[in-house]
């Protein structure tokens, strides 16, 4: 029996009536994840189907073959509690961890089953190590910079640290409470406003679930228009972390030009939405209005202006010993880590892993036109500020060809209600990685639960282990390095 | 006339020239990055605001945190009056190149104090930084001093930096220049060793042991550093100055700190900070070319 028969098979961004979703036995639920990711399957999600107070409910996986580009669904039973996938399968720490906050259902043996969201960080408890040359550093939530709030507690010995503990959840709005019941006419701006600088990544995977559950097609226009949004955001925020970069190592001529070519894509959204971030551009069955060809001419232009740039800055840059002896071997994450824990993104593909939605479960535009992934393999700071740059130059070249080229028609279209007792799964690769929505309707064609995964949920563990047996001194650039959502984890 | 030269050139030289210096690097660092940047005189405008102040002193803090800032531009104040600047310093003796550079030494004990006496971590790990660092900018600083007192026959700061010609002193005085400018940027808490301008605690060394002083307290610590940077100048400008009458010396050392602090502009521009392991040795190659323009001296 083949590992995948106990699951249901979608494609990214399809729905399909709840009733072919198998629901099994917990026991089987458990062992058939296990032998899923031992065969290499990635855990998108995994959910309690259960709201708090309701009867008692099951969990539901999501798991993605990325070489064979399919989902794999698969419910259980309901349960008050079950033997802990995480000891097993480390990738499913804090899923289990947030089953238990939101739920209830007590995961038996799971190491550190504490709070991941609802609960302040000054009452929850921190691993502590004791010793006499031991020291605790906390840090946040208050920081020195204009960042979110989020609370990281180190366990050092002089410089070094042994142990880093990140608790967040000062961000936590209930986004997925806000969303069930939906769609209504907040919808499409709670999930732009789930992550703020992911807003058109988010947008665009809440617009995908909507066409997949309303069975709605999009233009070829829509879908080539949603790709220059999506890859205007990506350029944006790749090109303002490698000024980040450059700032908290105190380069500062890269700095400063760096943080002005993300200020031309943020510019280029605002032409195209009116919004920095590209807030109000989607709409479920397309985009809200059509951009107009001088419009699109003036946008090639600015690419291919500011492709010439990049290189120039990114040369001095990536051209400087100093800089390339402190990214050098700082920060340092293996592929092995990097696999166990399901790290996506930006930061799995510098450590070597080849995981890219946009390559792995094409959607949209993505489906006709490729662009190469990039792949490094040091897994260090360095190769997360090289693969920003060169993912942000492969978007300038798919941009500046497809602007010139823009397939002609509607840019908007209808899309129905959500057919009724349906679940859809929406994958989009935001600039951070792998943006996750899984949605049901009820009988009512109104959406049961919505399940939002960010990137960021699944990289905070891969920032506190590149802390382990590093420096302290080392952790602002990590954390740059990573740059992840405290929002969008905290939802 | 000299008496009068001699009279201006200290409130320029303490009041005047410690912002503008730090104005002139920040006003470098920003025209090659190609930005305006603040105007020269922002640091004078901070002091004064800041003197304008009040200060808000933590509940675990005791007297040795308000100690501090007080003995610290107190002791850089000391340090002045021996060191040579326009013409002859206020006071000179045999030896008091020793107690300049223990001033300084004392100026950071109190910082130290001050730090840990408010039991955060993180002024807790840059007083610990700062002492690791400074343990090894002082020896470098001490052996160039030796070489120079060697050379000008006693440990007299007037004489070790008066004009001293002939090809023969030309290697020494350039590797006593090199080091002693690795020794300011240290000591003044610059890139690459530190970063003035970074916000992040956990990489800071200089900056983090004063982040709860505030107001008055916080004018004094920036006006001392200010202060310690333009006297270490001073003495690297004297070194390369010829003999000339007050008037041109003091229109000369301006000048020269000017250039130094777009010296320093220019370095901080270039280059990326040096992760903090890698500080050491920095500092121990400064030691390593103060040891040998000390042996070219002795040769």
């Amino acid at each position: 029996m083949s590992p995948a028969s106990r699951f249901a098979s979608v494609g990214n961004g399809e729905a399909v009536d709840y009733s072919r979703v198998p629901v099994v036995p917990i026991e089987d639920f458990r062992s058939a994840i296990l032998r899923m990711a031992a065969a290499g399957r990635r855990l998108c999600a995994l959910l309690s189907t259960g709201v708090a107070g309701g009867p008692p409910a099951g969990l539901l996986a999501v798991l993605a073959d990325d070489a064979g580009g399919r989902l794999y669904l698969a419910a259980s039973e309901p349960v008050t509690s079950y033997k802990a996938l995480t000891p097993e399968l480390p990738q499913a720490h804090l899923f289990e961890r947030e089953i238990f906050e939101s739920s209830g259902i007590t995961p038996e043996g799971h190491p550190w089953p504490k709070p991941v969201r609802l609960v302040p960080a000054d009452k929850v408890t921190f691993f502590q190590e004791t010793g006499e040359e031991i020291h605790e550093v906390a840090v946040g939530p208050i920081h020195a910079g204009i960042i979110e709030p989020g609370h990281f507690r180190f366990q050092c010995h002089g410089e070094t640290v042994h142990h880093l503990e990140i608790q967040l959840g000062y961000q936590h709005r209930g986004v997925e409470r806000l969303l069930r019941g939906g769609p209504d006419s907040r919808s499409l701006s709670i999930a732009e406003t789930i992550c703020g600088d992911t807003a058109i990544a988010h947008g665009w995977a809440y617009c995908a679930i909507n066409e997949a559950l309303g069975g709605a097609s999009l233009s070829l226009r829509a879908e080539a228009l949603r790709a220059v949004a999506l890859e205007l955001e990506r350029l944006a925020n790749h090109i303002g972390d490698l000024g980040a970069i450059s700032n908290d190592i105190g380069y500062l001529p890269a700095m400063s030009y760096f943080g002005r070519m993300r200020g031309d894509y943020l510019n280029l959204l605002m032409l195209a939405s009116g919004n920095r971030f590209g807030k109000g551009l989607l709409r479920p069955g397309g985009l809200a209005f059509d951009l107009s060809e001088e419009m699109c001419a003036s946008m090639a232009g600015t690419v291919r202006l500011g492709l010439k740039h990049l290189e120039q800055v990114a040369g001095m840059f990536f051209g400087e010993p100093s800089v390339i002896s402190r990214l050098e071997e700082t920060g340092v994450i293996s592929r092995k880590v990097c696999d166990d824990l399901g790290l996506v993104g930006v930061c799995a593909r510098a450590a070597g892993a080849d995981r890219d939605v946009r390559q792995d479960h094409p959607f949209g535009f993505y489906r006709f036109r490729h662009i190469p992934s990039t792949i490094l393999d040091t897994g260090d700071v360095f190769s997360r500020a090289m693969v920003r740059f060169l993912e942000a130059q492969r978007s300038m070249e798919f941009l500046s060809a497809l602007l010139g080229h823009l397939p002609a028609g509607s840019a908007s279209g209808p899309c129905g209600a959500p057919a009724a007792n349906h679940i859809a799964v929406a994958l989009i690769e935001g600039w951070r990685g792998e943006v996750c929505h899984v949605a049901k309707t009820g009988a009512g064609r109104k959406f049961e639960w919505y399940k939002v995964v960010d990137p960021s949920f699944h990289n905070w563990m891969g920032l506190a282990m590149t802390m382990r047996g590093g420096e302290i001194s080392d952790f602002p650039l990590c954390n740059k390095s990573f740059n992840l959502s405290y929002c969008g984890h905290d939802l | 006339m000299e008496t009068i030269t001699l009279v201006l050139s200290y409130p320029i030289i303490l009041l005047l020239a410690p912002p503008v210096m730090l104005g002139l690097i920040t006003k470098t660092k920003a025209l090659v990055a190609g930005r305006k940047g603040p105007p020269v005189l922002q640091p004078l405008y901070d002091t004064i605001k800041l003197l304008g102040k009040g200060a808000v002193y933590s509940s675990t803090t005791t007297w040795m945190f308000k100690l501090g800032p007080v003995v610290s531009l107190a002791a850089v104040f000391c340090a002045s009056a021996l060191a040579p600047l326009a013409g002859a310093p206020l006071i000179s003796f045999n030896g008091d190149a020793i107690l300049f550079a223990y001033l300084f030494a004392l100026g950071r004990f109190v910082t130290v104090m001050a730090a840990l006496d408010t039991g955060s971590s993180f002024e807790g790990m840059g007083a610990s930084r700062e002492v690791a660092f400074s343990s090894l900018a002082e020896p470098a600083l001490i052996l160039t001093f030796a070489s120079l007192a060697y050379r000008s026959g006693g440990l007299c700061l007037a004489q070790m930096f008066a004009p001293h010609s002939g090809p023969s002193a030309a290697a020494g005085t350039i590797l006593v220049l090199g080091t002693l400018f690795v020794v300011l940027l240290a000591e003044n808490s610059r890139i690459p060793v530190d970063d003035p301008n970074t916000h992040l605690e956990l990489t800071m060394i200089h900056e983090v042991m004063v982040l709860d002083h505030g107001g008055p307290d916080l004018a004094f610590i920036l006006h001392g550093a200010g202060i310690k940077l333009v006297l270490m100048s001073a003495l690297l400008v004297r070194l390369v100055l010829p003999e000339m009458p007050p008037a041109a010396a003091l229109g000369s050392l301006l000048f020269g700190l000017g250039c130094v602090a777009v010296a320093i502009g220019l370095v901080e521009s270039s280059m990326a900070r040096v992760r903090m392991v890698r500080v050491p040795q920095l500092l121990v190659a400064a030691i390593c070319a103060a040891t040998f323009g000390l042996m070219l001296t002795l040769r």
